[in-house]
């Protein structure tokens, strides 16, 4: 076979270079606007540049860092906590079968189904007894409600092409269960730990409705104090702070673009149930 | 060495009324290879895992030197098992998955380095340690399995059909390795296998269960002269399977009257003998005469069927003893005493 002919292959540029448009215009105006001096509807471009929206941007005043950093523990350790959880699951639902386990993956997938307000609504009374509203601890159990259904639905995928016999093979080759779990498990499953890791990560990353209600204006992270932001009307403050909320997100895809490969089984598997 | 002694050991998997294995006992002498035959299904990897200590056993023992294993962890028990599809690990170089074993056991690195080298050579694969396993053929793997396993120095080691993924002249290759390595090393080996050929080429002694049950525990070449019973001659091929009477020396059967050999088993049996062991030509015992129904060459035997009356007889000969015998024509043979058997039942 010779490689795809002219015309599919400039159908392929064209579609690719949509996509990037698609994609990366929207940003345009954000930058410029987090640059500018005043911008009035009918220029094209700002009358006048200015480097103030960052300057405050990244003043102690604004609490933008700050924020910065609440995001980012919450969303490691909403990370965590759904690796922690999502792996077993996973490997329930991947390597088992047992009563009831088609309404078990019914339930994992219902919150992905079901508005996150609803759950949110309904969990919020159960929190305010336990005393976890308003607290950051809150924030990050709350967004395991959408974190997890990610997580174990990727793993379930990797357990499904996994051959627990590897285990018993290094047992009996004088393995321990944690040296097991260690040298033989953990390889083969890291690359389903380190997709479903980035999907809950970026879940919890761009959470608005149940940070905002669980956290009770308390929690602020970068979502809510862009969303202040953008309703006060100050587009200049707004771009700079989506520039710094949108980095992480990019950096972390870029660098872990070849896990997301159409050739890995981790991504494939998603597709599974 | 280490000897190898099951005792009334019974497996019943949860919601099964039938036990998958049944009373299993069966004394493995140190240092011998034996071979656990049968049908798939029949237990006899389900006896390995208890053996590995993967499977709990529903009852019985296990004991190694006299000493019951049952409470030892797997990684405890000195046994290490080598599965049918090999079970590389496909993230570790070959020299990585030989070391496996001595890794989790913290040897020190150049200990280890010079022990894999060691293995590698053994199992005449030196050079490959580099390789990724995906990159090894398949009976390459084989080995480097087996070396994964030796290199612990296994008390006893389990082969779970170490022949039935190659093709006819890796076999020979693989079977005279693996009988060579265990009698230098002197490992008690059990394997399991549902080849009775694997099982005889391979074996010290065989083990055959059928339906859960040891049915015979023997020499390899009992099976094929000494059957227990109809089952077992079948399950090794033998077709030659006739009712009748064993009474002093004789048996009454569809062949008529036939001489037998001392110590025949007397009273309502079953006679049986291998298609091997017939003869062609006049005899001053056991002559009959046949009729050719079908020949059939098979290269370097060639297998006649033989009518004697209403009584089918197969017979397997060499093609220079049966030249010019062409179906229809009437032949006289003679089975020989020595190779005529009664096993129990009347079928």
């Amino acid at each position: 076979m010779n490689g795809p002919s002219r015309l599919s292959r400039s159908m392929l540029v064209l579609s690719g270079a949509l996509l990037i448009i698609w994609l990366i215009l929207p940003l345009v105006p954000m930058l410029i606007w987090s640059f500018a001096h005043g911008w009035r509807f009918p220029d094209l471009l700002p009358q006048q540049w200015s480097l103030q929206a960052w300057d405050y941007a990244l003043s102690d005043r604004s609490g933008t860092l700050e924020s910065l950093g609440v995001t980012i523990l919450i969303a490691a350790l909403a990370t965590l906590l759904s690796i922690l959880v999502g792996v077993p699951a996973g490997r329930a639902l991947g390597l088992y079968k047992f009563r009831g386990k088609g309404l078990i993956e019914l339930m994992i997938l219902a919150p992905v189904i079901v508005p996150g307000i609803a759950v949110a609504l309904g969990l919020h009374s159960v929190f305010i007894q336990l005393g976890l509203t308003n607290t950051l601890a809150g924030v990050v159990l709350v967004h395991l409600v959408p974190t997890l259904p990610y997580m174990t639905l990727v793993m379930a995928g990797i357990f499904a092409n996994y051959d627990p016999a590897h285990e018993s093979q290094a047992r009996s080759l004088g393995a321990n269960a944690v040296q097991t779990f260690w040298h033989v498990t953990l390889p083969a499953i890291m690359p389903g730990i380190i997709v479903g890791g980035l999907f809950a990560f970026l879940v919890s990353w761009s959470q608005y409705i149940l940070t905002l209600l669980i956290g009770g204006g308390r929690v602020i992270t970068l979502p809510l104090l862009l969303f202040s932001f953008a309703s006060a009307g100050r587009n200049d403050i707004t771009g700079a702070i989506g520039i710094i909320y949108i980095l992480p997100g990019i950096l972390i895809l870029l660098f872990t673009a070849r896990h997301l490969s159409g050739s890995n089984g981790a991504v494939g598997g998603f597709g599974r149930i | 060495m280490t000897r190898v002694l099951l005792s009334e050991l019974t497996k019943t998997y949860p919601g099964t009324a039938a036990p998958a294995l049944d009373r299993l006992t069966l004394d493995v002498p140190s240092g011998e290879l034996i071979a656990l035959l049968g049908p798939s299904g029949c237990g006899k990897t389900t006896t390995m895992k208890m053996i590995a200590g993967l499977l709990e056993p529903t009852s019985g023992d296990i004991t190694f030197d006299g000493r019951s294993i049952l409470w030892e962890k797997p990684e405890n028990r000195g046994v290490v098992m080598v599965f049918q599809n090999y079970l590389l690990f496909p993230y570790m170089s070959v020299a990585d998955n030989v070391g496996f074993g001595l890794r989790m056991r913290k040897v020190p690195k150049d200990q280890i380095a010079a022990r894999v080298t060691e293995m590698l050579a053994l199992v005449k694969l030196p050079d490959l340690g580099r390789r990724r396993p995906s990159e090894l053929s398949g009976g390459q793997q084989q080995r480097v399995a087996l070396a994964r396993a030796l290199i612990v120095q296994p008390k006893v080691l389990l082969l779970d059909e170490p022949l039935s993924n190659l093709d006819a002249h890796l076999r020979i290759e693989m079977r005279d390795l693996i009988r060579g390595i265990q009698k230098d090393l002197g490992i008690t080996t059990i394997f399991v296998t549902h080849d009775h050929e694997e099982a005889v080429v391979l074996a010290d002694r065989v083990a055959l269960i059928l339906n859960g049950q040891l049915r015979q525990y023997e020499v390899p070449d009992a099976f094929y002269r000494r059957p227990a019973d109809a089952e077992v001659a079948a399950f090794f091929g033998g077709k030659n399977v006739l009712p009748g009477v064993s009474a002093h020396g004789t048996f009454d059967g569809p062949l008529g009257r036939l001489t037998l050999p001392d110590g025949a088993r007397p009273g309502p049996g079953l006679l049986t003998f291998r298609p091997e062991s017939v003869r062609i030509g006049p005899a001053p015992v056991n002559a009959l005469k046949a009729r050719v129904s079908e020949r059939l060459y098979l290269g370097s035997r060639t297998r006649l069927r033989l009518t004697v009356g209403e009584t089918v007889v197969d017979a397997v000969l060499s093609p220079d003893l049966v030249e010019g015998i062409r179906p229809g024509d009437e032949i006289t043979i003679n089975l020989p005493p020595g190779s005529l058997w009664i096993m129990a039942g009347t079928r």
